[in-house]
């Protein structure tokens, strides 16, 4: 609560104070040496604290690899943690300057609230996740089930969407919180929890039983997650947008996170001498330094390394790559990077 | 020269002249403040991308709502969202008032009793509840509710037709069919009947000094006249049972768990700070006028109802508006526990699908400031009503 009143506090300041010209986010970040990243208030796998506050995940790896890419150092980085409903207020206020957290992009976002989209680092649908002892086994039989969800997410439209088109009735529960939402379920006030899968994933986890649940084989929609920047600030958003390339690029040309030192020296590949900084100069467009690719690989890794480390088959989120969107479009997947060069 | 000096002099130096001088400066200094602070707004969001403008209330808001007062489905509009949402506080806030008043009267007199047990139990009441944070006795009751209650097939039930369960309450629903109208019309017409009655006692009363049995007449007649007209057109009302279908019960009406809680949880709350005010104002009244009373052979309720409570009413309504005022504010913690109120629909859903911030903030706090200066205006007449005669 208390965030969420500081941030609109903060966008009303910002609106209504702030005199029209500011700096570019880029100079900004470089002279104060840090930036502000928005991420969830604990998904497992995306964005999560452990018990000493640092943060994990493969959202929290975006905005590790925008770090090393900037400044050489994936830890010049300031966690914000926010809710669904306030992270867009918080984006547009210049409280955290690149929002990590999940985030669906969609036209209306896109295009009406002030947002840019830098990419999507997980590709992901909606889904529905059920006791197993309700025996139901496909989201056509929810007909007149209680579905408990999160506010302020592209989930409270496609499932009315997915409802009023299979002519079925529902009664939304609309919590403010993701903990809550879980609280509730767990409680039993509702017959299914929906959210994108990989979030059901991840918030089974946190479940009393995790066992006693399962999540429906039906995907209702699409769901492209990816890092968000303020828009009109198109040197900040190409910075973010290429971190995140680079990582997609470094994998499909075999360059990982233990191999990049041996590669980068031996290479003859001039895709993967780019990437390492020894040719193109492709630092320059960036305003970053020339080995700011090189960086990302070798501190916080190429999109595989991370993929596996915070959601693959063995963590506890045990999110298969292989036959998902997920895969590099070489295994049948949609992960495509446009080249660095 | 030296005339004019002093004139033009005293002219500056005169202290209305000096106030008006201030006020004028202070006056053009707020507008220009205004002025830059809309101006500026509406630079900066034309800058930062940021839409609009109140054309999105006309859109279609494709989300779907879990209680609704009125017809409402994701073909409605943004406008028809915040009328569900309002509606939604409004029931909230209403109901709560009611019983926390009911509440709060009963627990202030309990705190007087001469009856040390009971005098406790209402001591203990008040000092508890007053006194923890009221979002954390909303979670209590509403988790506190879910976990006592069964799951849908395993429902309490009363005669086959009430039913409880971790979705709600569901009771059988009145559906008046044909013909019905004209016992409406009749109970209308009988209620101004007995206000006419209520006001002919009263006059009649301060003329002669007899007393006439208005409430028992009046109550007659209205439920007598409703009863009658019911037999006559053959009963036109029917129920509507609630069933188990799937599931969840469907028909008849819903009280879903979070309306519960919330009512729940605002009323014991704000009902300890009512039972408060209601022993100052009795308290407020001198021991005198009770001893005045019994000598003058008045019986033990009438002295309560003529003497205490007229005295008292007028120290207890402006503290009770207070609270009022608080509880329709506090409904709107219901955020929290997924009550779809105006802050959780209007500002929660609506907004992040818009994106528009200032506009909705905006009518949100509208709406709460009227419902506040519009709780105000009413208590303050009842409170002029209420006043003795030739007091200020």
């Amino acid at each position: 609560m208390n965030t969420m009143r500081i941030s609109f506090l903060g966008l009303v300041c910002s609106v209504l104070m702030v005199p029209a010209a500011f700096a570019g986010t880029l100079d900004t970040v470089k002279s104060q040496g840090f930036f502000n990243c928005g991420v969830s208030q604990g998904v497992p796998g995306f964005s999560n604290p452990d018990a000493d506050g640092n943060w994990s995940g493969i959202d929290v790896d975006v905005c590790r690899a925008v770090s090393a890419a900037i400044f050489g150092d994936p830890d010049k980085v300031k966690y914000v943690p926010l809710t669904a409903k306030e992270r867009f207020t918080a984006l547009q206020a210049g409280e955290i300057d690149v929002l990590s957290r999940n985030t669906t992009w969609t036209l209306s976002r896109d295009a009406q609230i002030g947002l840019e989209f830098a990419g999507v680092n997980f590709y992901d649908g909606q889904g529905f996740m059920v006791r197993k002892d309700s025996g139901i086994t496909s989201a056509m039989e929810l007909d007149g089930a209680s579905v408990c969800t999160n506010l302020g997410t592209t989930t409270e439209l496609n499932m009315a969407d997915f409802f009023r088109a299979n002519g079925m009735a529902y009664e939304p529960v609309v919590f403010e919180k993701a903990d809550e939402v879980v609280n509730a379920y767990d409680e039993g006030r509702c017959d299914t929890y929906t959210t994108d899968k990989s979030g059901l994933a991840a918030q089974r986890t946190k479940l009393a039983d995790p066992d006693a649940h399962v999540v429906l084989p039906e995907t209702i929609s699409k769901e492209p997650l990816g890092p968000v920047v303020r828009e009109g600030d198109g040197d900040w958003a190409d910075v973010v947008r290429w971190s995140l390339n680079a990582m997609i690029e470094a994998e499909e040309f075999g360059l990982t996170q233990s191999n990049a030192k041996t590669e980068c020296a031996l290479t003859s590949n001039p895709v993967v001498a780019r990437l390492c900084g020894k040719e193109g100069g492709t630092g320059a467009g960036l305003n970053l330094g020339d080995s700011w690719s090189y960086d990302i690989v070798t501190k916080v890794g190429n999109y595989g390394d991370v993929y596996e480390k915070h959601v693959g088959e063995n963590t506890p989120v045990g999110l298969a790559r292989a036959g998902s969107p997920n895969a590099s479009y070489k295994n049948g997947g949609v992960l495509y990077a446009p080249p660095a060069r | 020269m030296e005339t004019d000096k002093s004139k033009i002099g005293s002219f500056l130096f005169n202290r209305s002249v000096q106030g008006f001088f201030y006020q004028i400066i202070t006056l053009g200094l707020v507008a220009l403040g205004i002025y830059y602070i809309v101006t500026n707004t509406a630079r900066n969001m034309l800058e930062r991308g940021l839409a609009s403008g109140f054309h999105f209330l006309g859109v279609e808001s494709q989300f779907d709502i879990g209680m609704t007062l009125i017809e409402y489905s994701p073909t409605s509009t943004y406008f028809d969202s915040f009328i569900v949402g309002l509606l939604n506080t409004l029931l909230v806030a209403g109901i709560g008032i009611l019983f926390a008043t009911i509440i709060g009267f009963t627990v202030g007199i309990m705190r007087l009793s001469s009856n040390w047990l009971i005098a406790k139990i209402a001591e203990a009441y008040v000092e508890i509840l007053r006194n923890i944070p009221l979002l954390l006795q909303i979670f209590f009751w509403y988790f506190a509710v879910l976990r006592a209650l069964p799951k849908p097939k395993q429902s309490l039930e009363l005669y086959d037709s009430f039913f409880l369960n971790n979705r709600g309450l569901f009771i059988p629903d009145t559906v008046f069919g044909e013909g019905s109208s004209i016992i409406f019309y009749l109970l209308w017409i009988t209620i101004i009947i007995s206000i006419g009655i209520f006001i002919w006692a009263k006059r009649r009363q301060n003329r002669t000094g007899e007393r006439f049995p208005a409430f028992y007449v009046s109550t007659a007649l209205i439920l007598g006249t409703f009863f009658i007209s019911l037999a006559a057109t053959g009963f036109p009302v029917s129920f509507e049972y609630p069933e188990l279908k799937g599931f969840n019960f469907k028909g008849g009406v819903k009280l879903i768990p979070e309306l519960v809680a919330l009512t729940f949880a605002l009323a014991m709350y704000t009902a300890s700070f009512i039972a408060e005010v209601v022993r100052g104002g009795i308290m407020a009244v001198s021991k005198g006028q009770t001893e005045a009373a019994k000598s003058v052979g008045l019986k033990q309720n009438l002295i309560l109802r003529l003497i205490i409570i007229p005295q008292a009413l007028r120290v207890i309504v402006p503290p009770l508006t207070n609270q009022y005022l608080n509880l329709t504010k506090n409904s709107s913690l219901a955020a929290a526990i997924a009550y779809p109120d105006l802050v959780l629909v209007f500002a929660g859903t609506a907004l992040m699908q818009t994106g528009q911030a200032i506009e909705i903030i905006g009518m949100v706090m509208g709406v709460y400031l009227f419902l506040s200066l519009f709780t105000s205006l009413i208590m303050n007449l009842f409170n002029r009503f209420m006043k003795v005669d030739g007091e200020r």
